[in-house]
């Protein structure tokens, strides 16, 4: 790792000033990605700023038809949690899935939703239920925020503080894991929000998570797993690597997606 | 520039000075010299440096000593009570759980903590997906299983 300066402040309004706006300064939640990603040399940051102490970004809160989760939620407590369970089972099943336990004992929801990985769970369920982001300046939505392969609506500075999901009427996460690094190959979270049916793809898109309205207006006509038959994703725009070709990635979605629906129920 | 750092480690309050990219496990092995706990990739994938930090199971080789600031640490050296050894490690002994021993150190970290996370008891397939972030490269995992399987039987007996 090169070196860096790092703080530890212990309020938002003392983060956002340690940070300045300033790209070469990094927000630091649980460290699952950047961290790697430091040892690595990949980023050469002159300051991490800790997000761990200031208490307000943590915690998991359920108020009349939405879920609240804050940003240094880890994956673990997500994944735990009784009321989220309740609420949105498929929410709590996908944080399960994620990596290995103790990545999901450090790693949190704000980070990976700021990283975008076009490999990661929750941008899917966040996708996939209309959620909403919640920054220290505005709220955005879901289908607004994800921008493309690790790029968000985040401005330089712009802090997540949490994360709220509509309670949908039934949902579900399916995913078919990389063996060895347990990222999704392809993941399909499908939801009946009060829009109707929403289906979105993880781990497949060259640019990141999206949505597949072929699958979601075959769904408008009844909620069945057998609607979604024939309905081909074209490869064309899908990530092709060691793990898998886009033609297997597009057979896949479609594998996944009629799972995830027949699992909602 | 270094900074000052202090935690509780196996009980004892140390302190220390550190570049801030400095990572746990460095701290660990080098300030303190408690080299069982191990370090067997630069991806955060194998587990060998898996440490307790205030109780749940972490990775030490992705997580920077300053994070570590105030908080409670276990490591490996830190489970048995004088010659007696912690029944997690006994049951390795037991039930032939390693073979060259890279591992195992971090296997028996994280398996305490699957095991005091599941007081209801631990199915085989729960303990194989509880072993996700540890590789072993010699046993197969099998005997690791059983001897986890053996464990969480005497730790939850006396819970
Ligand atoms: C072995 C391994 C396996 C993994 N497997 C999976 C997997 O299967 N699925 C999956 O989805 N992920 C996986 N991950 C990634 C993991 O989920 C990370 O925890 C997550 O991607 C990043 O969260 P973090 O809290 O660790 O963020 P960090 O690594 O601390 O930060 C990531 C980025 O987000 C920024 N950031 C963090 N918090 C905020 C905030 N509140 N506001 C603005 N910016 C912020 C940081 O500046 C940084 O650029 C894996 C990681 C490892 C090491
Ligand atoms: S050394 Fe491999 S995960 Fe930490
Ligand atoms: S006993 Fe050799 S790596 Fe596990």
């Amino acid at each position: 790792m090169y070196e860096f300066a790092y703080h530890r402040p212990a309020s938002l309004a003392e983060a956002k000033t340690k940070h300045g706006g300033d790209d070469d300064r990094r927000y630091l939640a649980g460290g699952m990605t950047l961290l790697p990603t430091l040892k690595h040399r990949l980023a050469r940051p002159t300051d991490l700023v800790d997000l761990a102490r200031i208490g307000e970004l943590a915690g998991i809160s359920v108020a009349g038809n939405t879920v609240s989760i804050g940003a240094m939620t880890k994956h673990a407590a997500v994944a735990a949690s009784a009321e989220v369970a309740k609420a949105i089972p498929a929410l709590a099943h996908l944080a399960s899935l994620i990596g290995d336990r103790q990545v999901r004992n450090r790693g949190t929801i704000g980070g990976s939703v700021a990283n975008n990985d076009p490999a990661a769970d929750y941008p899917a369920a966040l996708l996939g239920l209309g959620a909403t982001v919640h920054t220290d300046k505005r709220s955005i939505a879901a289908d607004d925020f994800f921008q493309g392969m690790f790029a968000t609506a985040l401005e330089p500075g712009e802090l997540i503080t949490k994360i709220s999901f509509p309670v949908p009427q039934k949902a579900a996460y399916q995913k078919f894991p990389n063996p060895a690094s347990r990222y999704a190959m392809v993941g399909v979270f499908v939801a009946v929000t009060g829009g109707g049916p929403r289906v979105a793809v993880t781990g497949a898109g060259a640019n990141g998570v999206f949505r597949v309205t072929a699958m979601e207006e075959a769904l408008k006509g009844g909620w069945s797993a057998d609607r979604l038959k024939g309905i081909a994703v074209p490869a064309d725009g899908l990530n092709s690597d060691i793990h898998a070709s886009a033609e297997y990635r597009a057979h896949l979605i479609g594998v996944m997606a009629r799972r995830a629906v027949a699992a909602a129920g | 520039m270094k900074m000052p750092v202090s935690m509780t480690v196996n009980g004892q309050k140390v302190s220390g000075e550190v570049e801030p990219r400095t990572l746990l496990v460095t701290f660990l092995r080098e300030n303190l010299r408690l080299t069982g706990t191990h370090v067997g990739c630069d991806t955060s994938q194998c587990g060998a440096c898996v440490v307790h930090v205030d109780g749940s199971s972490v990775k030490s080789c992705t997580l920077l000593a300053v994070q570590a600031e105030g908080s409670n640490v276990t490591t490996i050296e830190g489970l048995a009570e004088g010659d007696k050894l912690h029944p997690m490690q006994e049951a390795f002994r037991e039930h032939h759980a390693l073979q060259c021993g890279f591992c195992t150190p971090g296997m028996v970290m994280s398996a305490i903590d699957l095991v005091k996370t599941h007081p209801q008891g631990l199915s085989e397939q729960e303990i194989r997906e509880g072993l996700e972030g540890n590789l072993c490269r010699c046993t197969g995992y099998h005997n690791i299983v059983k001897a986890i399987a053996a464990a969480a039987k005497v730790m939850n007996a006396k819970a």
